[in-house]
C-alpha cells in the first residue's frame, strides 16, 4: 500500500498516535484546542485505518509477521529489543483499540470542550493508544512490560486528570498503589521467564515451555512448586491487578474519579483487558499447567458474580457501569480459565463496543445533567435524549446477553464452554457464570429504568436545560451501537469456529473446548433459537423482568427489600469492607511497620548512628588532620622524610 | 669511533614545540600589550602543528632512536595529542584571566610550552636520562609559572615551597635511580628490565632504590604522604597556572609510572604493588577527608586531585595490562574533568574577584541555570555518579583491583568515593539550594564558553565511544612489553 513496506506500516500504527500525542502534549499551546483535537485524531485515524483495512486482510491472508524492528541495547545477553509480532489475535486487538479509541477521541471533543486541559487531554489519550498498541503489538515481554507499565502510567495520570480534586488523587494513588502490587507479580514472572528459559523472546519461550512441563522449583522450603505453574501463576497476578480481579479490583470502581471518556477507554475497553489479552497471549504457557488454569477460572468466577452483585446498589451511574465492567472482566477471565480463549477474546470484543458504548452514554447523560451522576436524580429522559437513550438500550441488552446483540453470543459461549470444562473449580464457575447473568440484566436494566424511565426525578432548573447532546458525543454512540448490535453475530462463526486464531492461541486437544462446541454448533439459527429455551437465555429475561417489577412497577419495594436485608445490604453497599479491610490491615500494617522502621531503623540506627554519627566523626578528622598542613615548608619536608623512612623500614623489615 | 646521525624523524615533535617556544620568546620582545594575542596565536598554532606532526609520525610498532634513549609507541603518541588538546584548552581558559590581571604576558604561553616538551620528554623517555631530563625541564617551568604573578606574597611562597619540596624529590629519585644503576649495571629502561629478569627481588639493595624511585614519583603524583606541597602551590598560584598544574602535568606523571615502574621495574611488581597500596588508601583517605574540612574551591579540588591519584593508582597496582589501561582511562578523564572545574572557577572571576572561595559559588543556578548545570554534571563525574564518564573511570579501576582479587581494598576505595561525594555534592547544594550573595553577571568570551561547553558536555557525550578510548588505552598498554 502507498509503497510502504509491512514493516514501516507496523511501525505507523503505534507510532502515528505517539506523533499527535507529542504535538498536542508539548505544542497545545501553540496550535490550541482545535489543532490538538485534529492532530491526535490524525494519528489515531491512520492507526485505525492501518489496522482494519491494512494489516488485519494481510494477517488473515497468512502473513505473521514476528521479528524485530530495532535493537535498542544489549544488556549481559538480552537483547532488548523493540520487536513485533503481528498475528491475528493482535491484529485484532489493535483494530479494537484504534476503533474504541478513535471514538472516544471524537467523543471528547463534545465532552471535554469547556475544559482547561483540553490539550493536555488529548495528548493523554493518544499516548495511551499508542502505550496500549505497543503492548498488544510486542514480541517480547520486555515490550509487554514497557507497554503494561506505560499503560499503566496514563491510566494514573487520567484517572487524576483533575489533581485539584482531593478525590481523584486518592482515586488515582489508590489505583497506582494496587497496580504496584499486580505488576510486582508480573514483574517477578518475567524474571523467572528470564531465569529458566533464558531468553525474553514470546516465540522461544512458546518453544521452550514443552520441556519444563516436569521441572520444579522450590519456592519455600519443603514446597516444591512446577516452574510453569509458578511463572503463569506470577504473570496472573500482573493480569489481576491491570484487569482488576478480586482482590485487586479495588481500584476499578474509583477509577470512574476520572473523566468519563478515560472511564469508557481506558477502565472498560481496552486497558483492563490487557490482562486478558496477556493470558490469551499466554496460552502456551497456561495450557502446561492446569493448576494455574484452576486459578485463573476460579479468580475470574468469584469475580464475575461477587462484582455483579454490587452493581445492583450502587446509585452513581458510572459505577454502576464500572461493576458491570468487574464483572464482565471476570466472565472472560473464566474463559480463559476454562481454555475457551478464543472465546474470552471474542468477549473481550464485543465487551469493548457496548461497554464503550454504555460509558458513552453515561457520559452524555451526564453532560445532559451538568454533571450529576446520581441516578436517584434523574429519570423519565428518554424523552429529552433519544439518541442517548437508544443506544444505551442497545448496550444494555448486549451487555444483558438478549440474542441477537453482541454480547449474547460471546457470553453464551463462554458459559457453555465452562460447562463442558474440566478444569478444577469449572463447576463452580459455571453456577457463578450462570447465576451472574440474571443479576447482570438486574442491574443493567436497574440502571436504565432509573435513567431514562419513570419520572423526572431533577428538579425543575436541571429538567429545563436537558437536551440532546451534540453530534460529536452522538456519532460516536451510534457508531459503536452498530457493532454492539451486529459484531456477534457475525463475529461468531469466523472466531471460534472457523480457526481464526490459528497458530496465535495453542490448546491442549484435552482442554479444547471450543473444537467440542464446535462440533454441537449447527449454524447460526439453530445456535439462537436453541438458546431461547437455554438457562442462561430465562436467566436474563427473568433478570429484565425482576428490574422492571421493582423500579417500574413497584417502584416500593426496593427500599422496602433493602430493609428487609439490612444485613445483605450492608455488605454489598460496603463493597464487602474490602476498602475497610484493606486500609485497616494492609495500609494501616503497613504504615505502624513503617513507624516502626522509621523511628528505630532510620532515626535512630541509619540517620543517628550510620549517616550522621559517620559524618560527624569524618568531619571532626578533617578538622583535626587538616592541622598537619601547617603552611611550614619544614613541616612538609618532614613528613616527605618521614614517608621515605618508614616505607623503607617497612620494606626492608617486612 | 663513527658519530652516526640519529634518527631524528621520531622526535619532530618534540624538536618543532622546542623551536617554536624559543621564536614566541623572541617574537614576544618585539610586541606591545595590545599585540599580545599574536604570541598566544603562535602558542596554540604550535600546538595544533604538533599535534599534526605526531598524528603524520604516528607507528604502529615502537621505534626506538638516540640509542635508545627515545621511544616512540602508541602510548607516547596518544597521551602527546591528550597533551597538547589540554594545553591548548589551558591556554583558551587563562588568556582573559591574565589579560584582566596584568599578567598578559609571553613568557606564560613559553613557560608551558617549555613544559609540554619536559612532557614529551617523559611521554617519549626510554632512559633513566631522558625520564629525568624531561622531569626537570617540566618542573622548572612548572615553578617559574607558580612565582608568575611577582608581586603576590602567596604565589611566591607557593613557589618557594614547591621549588625546594620539588628539589628533594628530584634529588631521592635521582639516588634511586642511580641505585638500581649501581645494581644492574644500565640506565636504559629497556636493558634494566632485562637485567631484573635475572636478578632476585627481594634483593635489599633494589628495595631501597625502589622506595627511593617511588617517592620521587609519588611526589609528582601528589600522593599522600608527599603531597604536602599539593594544596599550598593550587592555592597559591594564579588559577590560570593552578589550571596548567592540574592537567596536562598529570598525564606525564602517569607516563613516568608507566615507564619506570612497568616498563623498567615490572618485575619488582610484588613489591611496589605493597608500596602503592599504602600510597593509594593514604592518598583516597587524606585527599577525601581534608577536603571536606575546606572553604577555598581551589584548595578543595587540591585534595580532591590527591584522591583521584590514590584511585589512578589502584589501576597500577593490580600490576595487569587491563589495570595499567584502566588507569590511563583514569588519568585522561581526570585531565578532561579537572580542566573543567578550574576552568570554571576562571570563568566565574573577574578582576579583583577570583570566585575561588565555596560561598562564590551561592545561587550559581539565579545568576545562570546553564554554567551551574555543568558544574554540575563536572562534579558529578568527580564524585563518579553515572552515567557521567567518572563512574566509569572509577568503575574501571575498581574492577582491576578485585580482578586481582584486591576485595578489600576495592571496598575502602568504594568508601572513601562515598566520603569524597560529600564534598562535591556540597557545591551542588550552594548552586541550585542556596540564595546568591553575588548577582553580578558572568560575562565570558565566546571561546571560552564554548569550550566550556564542549569541555563538560564530553564528560557525557563520549559514552557510546568509551569502548573505542578503553581500546586504545589497551593497545598502548599492549605495546609495552
Amino acid at each position: 500500500m502507498f509503497g510502504l513496506s509491512m514493516k514501516t506500516i507496523y511501525l505507523l500504527i503505534p507510532l502515528s498516535p505517539l506523533a499527535g500525542a507529542i504535538i498536542a502534549g508539548l505544542f497545545g499551546w501553540k496550535i490550541g484546542k482545535v489543532g490538538a483535537h485534529v492532530v491526535t485524531i490524525l494519528g489515531v485515524t491512520v492507526s485505525f485505518v492501518l489496522s482494519a483495512f491494512v494489516v488485519l486482510p494481510d494477517v488473515l491472508a497468512g502473513h505473521v509477521f514476528n521479528g524485530p524492528v530495532y535493537t535498542w541495547g544489549v544488556s549481559g545477553n538480552i537483547p532488548m529489543e523493540i520487536g513485533f509480532l503481528i498475528d491475528p489475535l493482535s491484529a485484532l486487538m489493535m483494530t479494537v483499540v484504534s476503533f474504541v479509541s478513535l471514538m472516544v477521541h471524537i467523543y471528547t471533543i463534545g465532552y471535554m470542550r469547556d475544559d482547561p486541559g483540553y490539550q493536555r487531554f488529548f495528548s493523554y489519550i493518544a499516548l495511551f493508544t499508542f502505550s496500549m498498541l505497543i503492548l498488544v503489538m510486542s514480541n517480547n515481554f520486555l515490550q509487554l512490560f514497557f507497554g503494561w507499565e506505560a499503560v499503566g502510567v496514563m491510566s494514573y495520570l487520567l484517572i487524576g486528570f483533575w489533581f485539584t480534586r482531593e478525590s481523584a488523587i486518592v482515586a488515582n494513588l489508590k489505583a497506582f498503589l494496587v497496580n504496584r502490587i499486580g505488576d510486582f507479580g508480573f514483574i517477578l514472572g518475567i524474571a523467572a521467564i528470564y531465569y529458566y528459559f533464558g531468553t525474553l523472546d514470546y516465540g522461544a519461550v512458546f518453544a521452550m515451555a514443552p520441556q519444563f512441563t516436569d521441572k520444579v522449583v522450590q519456592v519455600f522450603p519443603g514446597l516444591d512448586w512446577n516452574v510453569l505453574t509458578l511463572i503463569a501463576i506470577l504473570l496472573f497476578v500482573g493480569a489481576m491487578g491491570k484487569s482488576a480481579q478480586v482482590p485487586l479490583h479495588v481500584w476499578l470502581p474509583d477509577s470512574m474519579e476520572g473523566p468519563t471518556p478515560i472511564s469508557a477507554l481506558i477502565h472498560a475497553a481496552t486497558m483492563v483487558t490487557a490482562g486478558v489479552f496477556m493470558v490469551a497471549r499466554m496460552s502456551p504457557l497456561y495450557e502446561l499447567s492446569e493448576t494455574a488454569l484452576s486459578v485463573v477460572i476460579v479468580i475470574g468466577a468469584v469475580t464475575a458474580i461477587s462484582m455483579a452483585l454490587l452493581g445492583i446498589v450502587q446509585n452513581d451511574i458510572k459505577r454502576v457501569v464500572a461493576y458491570s465492567t468487574l464483572s464482565q472482566l471476570g466472565y472472560m477471565m473464566v474463559a480463559l480459565g476454562a481454555s475457551a480463549y478464543a472465546a474470552g477474546i471474542f468477549h473481550l470484543m464485543t465487551h469493548a463496543f457496548f461497554k464503550a458504548l454504555l460509558f458513552l452514554a453515561a457520559g452524555s447523560v451526564i453532560i445532559a445533567l451538568h454533571h450529576e451522576q446520581d441516578m436517584r436524580k434523574m429519570g423519565g429522559l428518554k424523552k429529552y435524549m433519544p439518541i442517548t437513550f437508544i443506544t444505551a438500550w442497545i448496550g444494555a441488552l448486549a451487555l444483558a446477553g438478549i440474542p441477537p446483540f453482541a454480547g449474547f453470543f460471546s457470553k453464551d459461549m463462554i458459559i457453555e464452554a465452562v460447562h463442558l470444562s474440566q478444569v478444577p473449580g469449572s463447576g463452580f464457575a459455571y453456577i457463578a457464570v450462570l447465576s451472574g447473568v440474571f443479576v447482570t440484566a438486574l442491574y443493567t436494566f436497574r440502571m436504565l429504568f432509573l435513567t431514562f424511565e419513570g419520572k423526572p426525578r431533577m428538579d425543575e432548573h436541571a429538567l429545563r436545560h436537558v437536551k440532546e447532546s451534540p453530534w460529536v458525543v452522538t456519532v460516536p454512540l451510534i457508531l459503536l451501537a452498530i457493532p454492539s448490535f451486529i459484531i456477534g453475530a457475525l463475529m461468531v462463526e469466523p472466531l471460534l469456529f472457523e480457526n481464526y486464531f490459528g497458530d496465535s492461541i495453542k490448546v491442549l486437544a484435552a482442554h479444547d473446548v471450543v473444537a467440542q462446541l464446535g462440533r454441537q454448533y449447527e449454524g447460526l439459527w439453530s445456535f439462537v433459537s436453541h438458546a431461547l429455551v437455554s438457562a442462561p437465555f430465562l436467566l436474563a429475561v427473568g433478570g429484565i423482568f425482576t428490574a422492571w417489577l421493582l423500579y417500574i412497577r413497584y417502584p416500593h419495594l426496593p427500599d422496602l427489600i433493602s430493609k428487609r436485608t439490612r444485613m445483605v445490604y450492608t455488605i454489598l453497599v460496603n463493597k464487602y469492607f474490602a476498602d475497610e479491610f484493606n486500609n485497616f490491615v494492609f495500609a494501616g500494617g503497613t504504615r505502624i511497620f513503617g513507624r516502626w522502621l522509621w523511628k528505630i531503623g532510620d532515626v535512630k540506627l541509619i540517620d543517628g548512628l550510620a549517616v550522621n554519627g559517620t559524618a560527624r566523626v569524618i568531619g571532626w578528622i578533617s578538622a583535626v588532620i587538616r592541622h598537619v598542613q601547617s603552611g611550614y615548608v619544614y613541616h612538609y619536608a618532614f613528613a616527605m622524610i618521614l614517608g621515605l623512612f618508614l616505607l623503607i623500614t617497612f620494606f626492608l623489615h617486612g | 669511533m663513527t658519530f652516526e646521525m640519529p634518527n631524528i624523524l621520531p622526535a619532530v615533535p618534540e624538536i618543532f614545540v622546542f623551536s617554536m617556544a624559543c621564536v614566541i620568546l623572541i617574537v614576544d620582545l618585539f610586541l606591545s600589550e595590545r599585540r599580545r594575542i599574536v604570541s598566544y596565536l603562535l602558542a596554540q598554532a604550535t600546538l595544533i602543528g604538533a599535534a599534526i606532526l605526531t598524528f603524520k609520525l604516528m607507528v604502529s610498532e615502537p621505534v626506538f632512536t638516540f640509542s635508545n634513549m627515545f621511544v616512540a609507541d602508541r602510548l607516547a603518541d596518544v597521551l602527546k595529542l591528550a597533551i597538547y588538546a589540554v594545553t591548548a584548552s589551558v591556554f583558551v581558559y587563562s588568556r582573559d584571566y591574565l589579560r584582566t590581571r596584568g599578567m598578559y604576558r609571553g613568557e606564560y604561553f613559553v613557560l608551558g610550552l617549555f613544559g609540554v616538551v619536559g612532557m614529551m620528554i617523559i611521554v617519549s623517555a626510554g632512559h633513566f636520562l631522558t625520564l629525568y631530563l624531561g622531569l626537570e625541564l617540566l618542573a622548572l617551568s612548572l615553578y617559574a609559572m607558580v612565582a608568575f604573578q611577582r608581586d603576590s606574597s602567596q604565589a611566591t611562597e607557593a613557589a618557594m615551597k614547591y621549588f625546594v619540596l620539588g628539589a628533594m624529590a628530584s634529588g631521592m629519585l635521582l639516588y634511586g635511580m642511580s641505585i638500581l644503576y649501581g645494581v644492574t649495571g644500565n640506565l636504559e629502561i629497556a636493558a634494566v628490565r632485562r637485567a631484573l629478569a635475572g636478578m632476585d627481588a627481594d634483593n635489599v639493595m633494589l628495595i631501597f632504590g625502589l622506595v627511593f624511585v617511588i617517592v620521587g614519583i609519588a611526589f609528582k603524583l601528589g600522593a599522600v604522604p608527599f603531597h604536602m606541597w599539593v594544596p599550598d602551590v593550587y592555592h597559591g598560584a594564579p588559577t590560570s597556572v593552578t589550571l596548567y598544574i592540574g592537567t596536562a602535568p598529570k598525564l606525564a606523571a602517569f607516563a613516568l609510572v608507566i615507564r619506570l615502574l612497568i616498563g623498567g621495574l615490572e618485575n619488582l611488581a610484588a613489591s611496589w604493588q605493597d608500596i602503592l597500596v599504602i600510597l593509594a588508601v593514604l592518598s583516597m583517605g587524606v585527599g577525601n577527608v581534608i577536603a571536606i574540612a575546606q572553604d577555598n574551591i581551589k584548595r578543595m579540588l587540591a585534595y580532591s586531585s590527591i584522591s583521584h591519584m590514590g584511585f589512578f593508582l589502584l589501576g597500577i597496582l593490580s600490576a595487569t595490562p587491563n589495570g595499567y589501561s584502566s588507569a590511563m582511562f583514569y588519568v585522561l578523564i581526570y585531565a578532561v574533568m579537572s580542566l573543567g572545574s578550574f576552568g570554571m572557577i576562571i570563568l566565574l572571576s573577574r578582576s579583583g574577584f577570583e570566585a575561588e572561595r565555596l560561598e562564590d559559588f551561592k545561587g550559581l543556578n539565579q545568576r545562570s541555570p546553564w554554567y551551574a548545570l555543568l558544574m554540575l554534571i563536572l562534579m558529578f563525574s568527580m564524585a563518579g555518579v553515572p552515567p557521567t564518564v567518572g563512574f566509569y573511570a572509577k568503575l574501571l579501576v575498581i574492577q582491576a583491583v578485585i580482578g586481582v582479587g584486591m576485595v578489600p581494598l576495592a571496598i575502602v576505595a568504594v568508601l572513601f568515593a562515598v566520603i569524597g561525594a560529600y564534598y562535591y555534592l556540597r557545591i551542588i547544594k550552594l548552586m541550585y539550594f542556596d540564595e546568591a550573595e553575588d548577582k553580578t553577571p558572568i560575562v565570558a568570551g565566546g571561546d571560552v564558553r564554548l569550550l566550556m561547553g564542549v569541555n563538560v558536555m564530553l564528560l557525557l557525550a563520549i559514552m557510546p565511544w568509551i569502548g573505542v578510548i578503553i581500546d586504545l588505552c589497551s593497545q598502548a598498554i599492549k605495546q609495552l612489553s
